[in-house]
């Protein structure tokens, strides 16, 4: 029998406890061919997040390490110090990376540190229930915003690869989306490219993926795909945002 | 090895070093402001790395990935700082992983001032994070022990895989004195490191994973049970205090750190009046030397706590001492050092029956 398609060996066999329609699963797969592709997968260490993806360590079929909410960079940092020639990437939501972890996410990226960054947006905090983030549209009803996000007060969301690209000692910044097949080929372009630049020490990348979560947001998975083109692209463009060899 | 004089936050760097710490991650704060320093000096020129976070948060959470990929690895910081870091030692106790962090206290609470005290006895002792753990913790009273116990808080935080803290304070940071670092200490007999993501390929065996999180209760509880048992063992194995003159005693001082160096002159003035006193000193305060005031208690009168706080460990002495002997307590805190004639004072005043 041939095989025409298979699980990535990037993966384990548990089962992922994603809801359904959220693209973290798609976004776990495309970070695990990637691994596999680039040969590197017997030598990455990953570091979880708090959020959604906080059970990355038993998805990801490579050492890993948990870490608590908003650190990851600053455990991929003590990582990678101490092994240099591991290939060590996090994994975050946007309430840990671009809220509670901005002071770790932009020093990591102000040290150069030599990682890689998988930061996954979905302009809400999925596993505690639906609650603004600093990624969260403006007018956009949460838990939290019962009456739709306020510019003033509760503020614009963080555009957090227009505001590391700024930072000299990054090597590679990109936001891409998942929502549609050529979409996810970008998005896995992206991820190789970022990860390459670790492999050749040329410093911090980060791939910011526009995400899903069609449970919080009260959506249908199609309609909540829909949504991430139209509401989400619009306000966070797609595009490289820094590429220290000017690649795109 | 020549005696040197150092300082004594250069001395506890230096001790680091050669007990094989190759990996430091701190944020300036007086008064030790020299540890990170030395380190930034000297751990390129053995291979190690120094990395300045951009806080005390950051950098305990570089401790914990450094540690939990197999390193020996040490953060220092002052009591503000060390409030900071609590998030993360908490995570480190949960993960179970080595690491060493030295607190140079300074007076609080809040901002506080830059001078000496003690008055983190209870953050470091009882917790200080959130749930159910505890650091090791080693209370130098001099350089040289500062050199030795920074040494012992590796090699203990390896064999136990937890925590350990040494709990200095200003003055053993700021003070100099001759000091001999011993022969570089290599860990022989420790347990190898078979659980550090290294990010080698373990296709063949298990994948190595640091974490701290159990959904399921009664998996929690167990892990948490695992972790008191080391405690047990750590109670049984690791309990470290002096005791000076107290044979005779009928005042016994009970005093760690820079507070039981000073006790000495007053125990040596007290003598001289012909006043009967001894020194009980806990070098560990976690695990808490309790057995050893029970001899103690059976020839002295009454015990006197001198703390650089309002009277933090003098709780843990009336545990001790359950109520068989009366518990006074002196202390001076927000950065003053209390003097050996005050000392002798408040002795003076147990004799005469009006001890506080």
């Amino acid at each position: 029998m041939k095989i025409v398609y298979q699980k990535s060996a990037g993966l384990t066999d548990v089962p992922l406890h994603y809801c359904p329609g959220c693209t973290h699963g798609i976004i776990h797969k495309l970070v695990a061919e990637t691994l596999v592709e680039a040969g590197v997968l017997g030598r990455t260490v990953v570091v979880a997040p708090v959020g959604c993806a906080v059970f990355a360590y038993d998805y990801f079929n490579c050492d890993a390490q948990e870490a608590a909410h908003g650190r990851a960079p600053a455990v991929a940092t003590g990582i990678k110090r101490v092994h240099p020639e591991a290939i060590v990437f996090t994994y975050q939501g946007d309430g840990d990376l671009a809220s509670i972890g901005t002071a770790e996410i932009v020093h990591a990226a102000m040290r150069g540190e030599n990682i890689t960054v998988v930061f996954v947006n979905n302009a809400i905090y999925g596993m505690t229930g639906g609650q603004m983030a600093p990624t969260t549209l403006v007018g956009q009803s949460t838990t939290t915003s019962p009456q739709g996000r306020l510019r003033l007060g509760q503020g614009a969301p963080l555009h957090v690869c227009e505001l590391l690209a700024t930072i000299e000692a990054a090597a590679y910044i990109a936001r891409v989306s998942v929502n549609t097949i050529p979409r996810l080929n970008g998005a896995k372009r992206a991820l190789k490219r970022a990860f390459q630049m670790q492999i050749e020490n040329k410093g911090f990348s980060l791939v910011e993926v526009l995400s899903t979560c069609p449970t919080n947001w009260g959506m249908s998975p199609t309609d909540a795909l829909r949504w991430v083109e139209q509401t989400m692209v619009p306000v966070f463009p797609l595009g490289v945002y820094r590429d220290i060899e000017g690649g795109t | 090895m020549a005696r040197e004089l150092m300082k004594g936050n250069e001395a506890i760097a230096a001790a680091a070093i050669g007990a094989g710490c190759r990996y430091f991650f701190g944020y300036p704060i007086t008064p030790q402001n020299e540890i990170p320093e030395y380190m930034a000096r000297e751990l390129p020129k053995v291979g190690g790395a120094y990395v300045q976070a951009e806080s005390e948060v950051a950098a305990i959470n570089m401790v914990y990935g450094a540690a939990g990929a197999g390193a020996r690895v040490l953060t220092s910081s002052s009591s503000p700082g060390i409030s900071l870091m609590q998030e993360g030692i908490s995570y480190i106790a949960g993960a179970e992983l080595p690491c060493v962090v030295v607190n140079v206290m300074r007076a609080g609470p809040g901002l506080g001032g830059v001078q000496p005290s003690q008055a983190d006895y209870f953050q470091a002792t009882k917790g200080g994070g959130h749930g159910d753990y505890h650091l090791i913790v080693l209370a130098p009273a001099n350089l040289q022990e500062a050199v030795e116990l920074t040494q012992l808080a590796f090699d203990l935080a390896d064999k136990y895989r937890n925590p350990v803290m040494v709990l200095a304070d200003g003055m053993i940071g700021q003070l100099m004195e001759p000091v001999e670092l011993p022969p570089d200490r290599p860990a022989a007999e420790l347990p190898a490191k078979d659980w550090a993501t290294t990010g080698t390929d373990h296709s063949a065996g298990r994948r190595r994973i640091i974490n701290s999180l159990y959904l399921y209760p009664d998996q929690l509880e167990s892990h948490v049970r695992a972790i008191f048992r080391k405690y047990a063992e750590i109670e049984r194995n690791e309990v470290r205090c002096e005791l000076q003159a107290c044979d005779d005693a009928e005042v016994v001082i009970v005093a760690y750190g820079t507070t039981a160096r000073i006790a000495r002159s007053a125990i040596a003035k007290c003598r001289g009046l012909g006043l009967r006193v001894g020194l009980l000193r806990p070098i560990t305060l976690y695990p808490f030397p309790v057995a050893a005031f029970d001899p103690v208690v059976r020839t002295a009168r009454a015990f006197l706590v001198v703390e650089m706080s309002m009277g933090q460990m003098v709780d843990d002495v009336r545990i001790a001492v359950a109520g068989r002997r009366p518990v006074s307590f002196y202390g001076r805190t927000g950065g003053i050092v209390p003097t050996a004639n005050e000392m002798v004072k408040q002795v003076q005043l147990i004799l005469e029956g009006r001890g506080a």
